[in-house]
């Protein structure tokens, strides 16, 4: 019994230290709506700052005056972020602000390798917690105690603070409704900023106070994000006492799920959420999402399809695209198919986030099944590479029809974080099925056949694939289905008062997209030759947001772009320089600021104002003769 | 106009790349990946480690005659991406070989990406024992000594403690489970009197320590195996020492001397963990004596593990190359199959068998000295007495 009675507590204890983090998070989204990836990069400050301080001034005074310390220096951090950065994107669509603090995180995690060194530092005890506490036979750590009071303290802090003050009032205004708060006079700016702040401060405080317990190394961040991310959703956003509730869900069926099923915690979280939202779409604490006041007509130019120049053009640049391996060598032709297959999966990403207006959080499950399905395909089945490429999708597609099904249900975040739990389920199996699936040891040696094995023959052929699947996604968008699709996205009431019926044509959408995926996928296979869990992963995912969200979300084609360029700069970064992630993650922070509408989405306001400004036709004659001087 | 504008900068972006490097004739060029932006802890003092390998061989007048010129790339930790980096190393950098690589998979992938391409593909760190077994190739050599090796020097040591019932806490990937797979095996059959009383696995750097730990102990173990490292075996110690797990056990843990792992623990250092490692310190053999002067006196630090290791890699690979007398893939294979060549450790071969190196590893005990963690009593074991029979071998490896 008393074993009991510990391992419950432990699990308090766990749940405390997610729950100091999670409450950050879930305050800055309640009212700023931002997706903030770089939550876990300012826990990850936090300890290092608290380590360093705790080294240098030691005593009690010392330990608990420098974890403050730290927690208050991220937080004027993060106020500094919020300021120069944020605050230029509130307006740019919406997730757009993920992609500026991803490119915060890859910055922040090269930056504290190269300030405090790549070994993992382990800081001091806290003094007067530094034993355990004897109960019934069963040790206690005293700082577990600590963690356990310190929890429900905060929880209560946050409370008054949110009930009792004007400005807390304020911040559950805004988190209901922020337009409206905007409208009666709130300056926006500093309610912002400072409910970042005070986010950035639980991260960093939470941070600090794993020092006693953790070791401080450069992949924190990553550990505790996602993590937390599904504490807040399963609590129900902007919810702090959801997020509290939801943490000591979590920790406690992991407490407990370990004495039955030792592997169960790599999926855990996963599980319960993905039951949480199939239940309750909105989290356990969590209100229906108040219907966005969308301008009818966000994008300011209205999609059309391309005018037969622009077809030309386009046709034109895929001539030229395929002459490739006229001039160019082998690896270049490799990284050529890559990047070719790496637009298929943009696009067909994009067509569920622009098009569905359904931003997915876990498409690589897509991508993935699809290449799993050709692996099975030709190394179980011996099939010939043709029917493997044409059969592999299918398994994405399958994928998307189950996982769409009960994602359509749901909505926006909900819906982009109940197909992260989907792809993190298939990845466990993935990677847990070591009989069939290899495990994380992947499949090996599903190279292409004969004909398609030169280097050149591949890249014609994803290049190839490539243009097909683009072109299709683009019919398919000025098809009375795309109009149907874009109806749901844009007003799911009125789209449904003419007849739409919205979740089957999101469904639809689902598994076109997921197909797609799958088609990358089945390539991807070929191209490397194996399959690993990996290609099911969470990073892969954000790189497909990345890539979609670089090209512009309100654009019809930015994201093949965005593929283009993230992926060739990311494999030429990676290869030329150590601090890949510093130069990648401050180019994107500057593509954020500079082009806060993706950079098709740029290209096109500039185009369009050139229209404006010079008399119909100049435009297109002033282009050459400024060149010809 | 948008479709233009991507298709004529790829092609641009790929003619740069393509253009960028040409081999200089007179070079010799080794490929070298690693995860040095996942996991610079091990990857920094590899990199010290096989750069002071290289001056030395230029110093020594490269491979005969020729200057030794090695080329790194970082794969992230992703498998797809160590073969991008391959395929440059080999398609756009003319490298004669590959080496290096951390992870298992990312080992199996490369070593596949050799087979296929037909290149010389030398492992320095991956454990799995796929690598040179199950999955293994005629074009794959690996250095270190493998999950096996190490879990049969574990045994040997732990077979011998009166525990009877033993517990295991492991990572949950391919590493860990090898790891407790080949220690059950080896251990079940020297002592069939043990019991497997529980066993607990957590995420790879997710580790909830505090219900491991407590879950653990529930079952009332003798012994304990772990297979945790890293931040991971921090926490676990942490709450292990806090929660007197360890207290009136015996603990037999993987790595855990490895100055990587065993350094940041420092006054948190458990007692008498029977462990494998690198007790730099306490070696005293000319070897490496001239290797620890060499590299103190390059990088005013001491060496890790993961120096030794990226110092015998690049040594293997010259060595390989020298005898080899071409950078013809066969020539080299042929060349590498049965050489011997002295290592800070003593004499290793690489074997022909398996292309296993027969380079060993230290078992020891952990201890705290001057609140820091050291291993004593720590004896080498040479890597070729802990192999299985060569007929066992020839059954666990698919035919060239």
């Amino acid at each position: 019994m008393a074993f009991y009675v510990v391992q419950f507590l432990t699990g308090l204890a766990s749940a405390a230290s997610l729950f100091l983090v999670a409450s950050g998070l879930s305050i800055i989204f309640g009212v700023t709506r931002i997706v903030n990836f770089a939550h876990g990069a300012f826990y990850m400050i936090g300890a290092y700052i608290a380590f360093t301080l705790t080294e240098r001034f030691s005593g009690a005074f010392g330990f608990w005056g420098g974890v403050v310390v730290a927690a208050l220096a991220v937080a004027l951090i993060g106020v500094l972020v919020e300021m120069v950065l944020l605050r230029r994107i509130y307006h740019a669509p919406e997730l757009f602000q993920l992609l500026g603090t991803f490119g915060l995180t890859l910055m922040v995690e090269d930056l504290v390798v190269l300030i405090w060194g790549p070994d993992d530092l382990v800081g001091r005890r806290a003094p007067g917690f530094k034993g355990a506490v004897d109960f019934f036979g069963q040790n206690i750590p005293s700082y577990d105690l600590f963690l356990i009071v310190l929890g429900p303290v905060v929880l209560g802090i946050l409370w008054l603070l949110f009930q009792r003050t004007r400005w807390g009032v304020l911040v559950r205004a805004a988190t209901q409704d922020r337009d409206m708060v905007a409208a009666l006079g709130v300056n926006q700016k500093w309610l912002f900023t400072s409910v970042f702040a005070v986010g950035v401060f639980l991260a960093a405080l939470g941070g600090a106070l794993q020092i006693p317990r953790d070791a401080v190394h450069h992949a924190m961040d990553l550990r505790i994000i996602v993590e937390v991310f599904v504490v807040v959703v399963i609590g129900g956003l902007g919810s702090i006492v959801g997020a509290f509730v939801a943490a000591v869900l979590v920790s406690e069926l992991n407490a407990f799920g370990i004495l039955i099923f030792p592997k169960i915690s790599i999926i855990l979280v996963f599980l319960v959420m993905a039951v949480v939202l199939i239940v309750r779409p909105w989290g356990l604490f969590g209100k229906p999402e108040a219907a966005a006041r969308k301008t009818p007509g966000l994008t300011v130019n209205p999609w059309r399809p391309l005018t037969s120049n622009e077809r030309l053009a386009a046709l034109a640049a895929l001539v030229v695209a395929a002459m490739l391996p006229l001039f160019a060598g082998n690896y270049a032709l490799t990284v050529g198919s890559e990047i070719a297959i790496f637009v298929i999966f943009a696009v067909s990403l994009h067509f569920l986030m622009s098009v569905g207006g359904l931003a997915s959080f876990g498409h690589a499950a897509y991508f993935g099944l699809g290449a799993y399905g050709v692996a099975f395909l030709a190394k179980m089945a011996g099939l010939p590479m043709i029917v493997c490429l044409l059969l592999g999708p299918l398994l994405g597609c399958m994928g998307a029809a189950v996982f769409g099904f009960f994602a359509v249900q749901l909505s926006g975040v909900y819906f982009a974080m109940l197909t992260l739990a989907f792809a993190q389920i298939v990845w466990s199996i993935a990677f847990q099925w070591v009989g069939v699936t290899g495990g994380d040891n992947g499949i090996l040696g599903i190279w292409p056949e004969k004909w398609a094995a030169s280097p050149s023959h591949f890249y014609w052929l994803a290049l190839g694939v490539a243009a097909l699947v683009t072109i299709a996604l683009r019919i398919a968008v000025f098809s009375p289905f795309g109009y149907a699709l874009r109806a749901t996205r844009d007003s799911v009431l009125r789209s449904e008062a003419v007849g739409i019926n919205a979740k089957r044509i999101q469904w639809t959408a689902f598994v076109i997209a997921g197909t797609t995926a799958g088609i990358g996928g089945a390539l991807f296979a070929y191209l490397k030759g194996s399959v690993f869990p990996d290609n099911l992963g969470i990073s892969l995912s954000v790189d497909a947001l990345v890539m979609v969200l670089l090209g512009g979300v309100e654009t019809v084609s930015g994201a093949v772009i965005g593929a283009i360029v993230y992926k060739a700069l990311n494999i030429w970064l990676v290869s030329q320089t150590d601090l890949s992630k510093l130069v990648l993650g401050g180019f994107i922070v500057l593509i954020v600021v500079v082009f806060p509408k993706g950079i098709v989405g740029m290209l096109e306001i500039l185009a369009q104002r050139r229209r404006k400004s010079s008399p119909p036709g100049s435009s297109l004659l002033a282009k050459p003769i400024e060149s010809a001087e | 106009m948008r479709a233009r504008n991507c298709f004529v900068g790829a092609a641009f972006a790929l003619l740069a790349v393509s253009m960028a490097q040409s081999a200089v004739a007179q070079d010799i060029k080794i490929g070298e990946i690693n995860s040095y932006s996942l996991l610079p802890s091990f990857t920094e003092p590899y990199r010290k480690g096989w750069q002071l390998a290289v001056e030395e061989i230029n110093a020594a007048g490269g491979i005969n005659g020729k200057k030794l010129v090695v080329v790194s790339k970082d794969d992230g930790g992703k498998p797809a991406d160590a073969q991008t980096a391959a395929n440059e190393l080999v398609s756009s950098e003319g490298v004669a070989m590959l080496t290096g690589t951390f992870l298992s998979n990312i080992g199996l992938a490369v070593s596949d990406f050799a087979n296929q391409k037909k290149v010389f593909f030398l492992a320095a760190e991956p454990l799995t024992d796929a690598v040179t077994w199950a999955k293994g190739n005629k074009y794959t050599f690996r250095l270190r000594p493998s999950n096996y090796m190490q879990a049969a020097m574990l045994v040997e040591a732990a077979s011998k403690l009166p525990a009877k019932r033993w517990a295991t806490i492991a990572p949950n990937y391919e590493y860990g489970q090898s790891a407790v797979a080949v220690f059950k095996k080896l251990m079940s059959e020297k002592r069939p009197d043990i019991q497997w009383v529980d066993e607990q696995w957590p995420p790879q750097g997710k580790i909830d320590a505090g219900p491991v730990v407590q879950a653990v102990a529930a079952a009332n173990p003798e012994a304990i195996l772990n297979v945790t490292f890293g931040p991971d075996l921090v926490k676990l110690v942490r709450e292990g020492n806090t929660r007197g797990l360890f207290k009136g056990r015996e603990v037999v843990s993987f790595l855990t001397g490895e100055p990587e792992y065993l350094d940041p623990l420092k006054d948190e250092t458990p007692d008498g963990w029977i462990v494998t490692g690198y007790p730099w310190y306490s070696i005293k053999t000319p070897e490496h004596d001239a290797f620890l002067k060499a590299y103190q006196a390059k990088y005013n630090d001491y060496p890790r593990l993961g120096s030794i290791v990226g110092y015998q890699t690049i040594k293997a690979a010259a060595a390989i190359l020298t005898k080899a007398g071409s950078t013809d893939t066969d020539k080299m294979i042929a060349a590498a199959e049965g050489l011997s060549m002295p290592s800070p450790f003593g004499e290793i071969t690489f074997r022909k068998i398996d292309h296993q190196s027969t380079l060993g590893a230290f078992v020891g005990k952990t201890a705290q000295k001057d609140g820091k963690g050291v291993m004593v009593d720590s004896s080498y074991k040479k890597g070729a007495d802990y192999l299985p029979s060569d007929a066992e071998v020839e059954k666990l490896r698919p035919k060239d």
